[in-house]
């Protein structure tokens, strides 16, 4: 579980003149980081809508404008938590964290028939086992050709074209270096960015347009983060089914990657 | 009341986080195995159960669906604290995988939504 650390620092831009006068607004601002994030989301989802309806005439949906602009913004920040890297803006951290994502993907569930997963049960199941071994195979693959040849490593990238979990979780019990694992992570990180944006212009064409293919894709593509950002751009009451498998995927490839698939590549490579 | 459905959400949540991590111990690994998706789960069954007992009262609903109505902004500020900085360092190697992979999953999934035709 990530947890914000509650370690404000006083910035250098206060000794600026005119920060001095924002000092006492910017300290409310930090010190209610959570509600100041509700405002923050607010204003993005509004300007993100309006785009949305007016410049691409409703044709981009506007959640996905906002997953974006959501996406930009983090590329604003300094390091490892985008823009919450930031102190005034560490909230969105809060917002954004595990906890309060888990749990409004939990809510989601609610909306979900029973009797849908029922129906695809098995073909799900069978989905979470082939996208496991297709993002470790196509990853490791390109892993191989470009160089790495150390079943480590290759194990390691292979993990990371499944989600940004597996890739350290697997990197970490093979003992791969970190330098490797950063890169897994940063595979994981572009799969779900690819997804989140690519997915809501190629749903109709890959059929991702009813429950039970919505599960097929959340199995196979696995990236909870880029699965449910994707299909709520797409058509929100299709968010809980993909989201189920998809987190299951990232269970899957935690149990294969460092266990089965890393002995078979080894076998290979060796 | 609305505040049972967050509790009953909060619930499923906690009981599902638990069930992932025993799960996580179980096979020796550091991570949570599928607890969002036990969560789910046992929401689903849940409210199916309450729903033909009747003894889901509306409002207690209510206090769950706010929450699935809250989940696109909480995406959206997930995405703002991504690390797309490092992402975009990983390099063309990074690059290269997170596509293919990608389009990989993409392309089976016509494949697998056919297979439950054959059966």
């Amino acid at each position: 579980m990530f947890f914000i650390q509650n370690n404000f620092h006083q910035s250098q831009l206060f000794s600026i003149p005119l920060f001095e006068y924002l000092q006492p607004i910017i300290e409310i601002l930090q010190k209610n980081g959570l509600v100041f994030s509700f405002l923050l989301v607010g204003l993005i989802m509004y300007i993100s809508y309006l785009v949305s309806k007016n410049l691409t005439n409703h044709k981009i949906p506007g959640a996905a404008i906002a997953i974006s602009f959501g996406l930009f913004v983090a590329y604003l920040g300094n390091g490892e938590k985008g823009i919450a890297s930031i102190p005034i803006f560490s909230g969105m951290a809060i917002l954004g964290g595990s906890m309060l994502r888990d749990y409004s993907i939990v809510s989601t569930a609610l909306g979900a028939s029973f009797t849908e997963i029922k129906k695809t049960g098995l073909v799900g199941l069978l989905c979470l086992v082939i996208g496991t071994v297709l993002a470790y195979v196509v990853g490791g693959s390109i892993a191989f050709m470009m160089g790495y040849n150390d079943a480590k490593s290759i194990a390691t990238i292979g993990a990371g074209a499944c989600t940004f979990i597996v890739g350290p979780v697997t990197g970490s019990a093979v003992g791969a270096s970190s330098s490797v694992i950063a890169i897994s992570i940063a595979i994981g990180v572009i799969k779900s960015v690819i997804v989140t944006i690519a997915t809501p212009f190629v749903a109709k064409k890959f059929g991702i347009i009813d429950p039970h293919n919505a599960m097929i894709f959340g199995g196979l593509v696995g990236s909870t983060s880029g699965v449910s950002a994707g299909l709520a751009a797409t058509d929100p009451k299709l968010v809980p089914y993909g989201a189920l498998t998809a987190t299951f995927h990232t269970a899957m490839g935690c149990l294969l990657c460092p266990s089965i698939l890393y002995y078979l590549t080894l076998i290979i490579v060796q | 009341m609305k505040i049972y459905g967050v509790a009953l959400l909060a619930f499923c949540f906690l009981v599902g986080h638990i069930l992932g991590d025993f799960l996580g111990k179980a096979f020796h690994l550091n991570g949570n195995l599928g607890g969002v998706g036990f969560a789910m789960l046992m929401l689903i069954l849940l409210n199916d159960f309450f729903k033909r007992k009747k003894l889901l009262a509306e409002e207690t609903e209510s206090g769950i669906l706010f929450w699935s109505k809250m989940y696109i902004p909480v995406v959206i500020a997930m995405s703002s604290t991504q690390n797309v900085k490092a992402a975009l360092s990983g390099g063309w190697l990074a690059l290269l995988v997170g596509l293919f992979a990608t389009m990989a999953c993409y392309f089976f999934i016509p494949i697998m939504s056919k297979l439950k035709l054959n059966k």
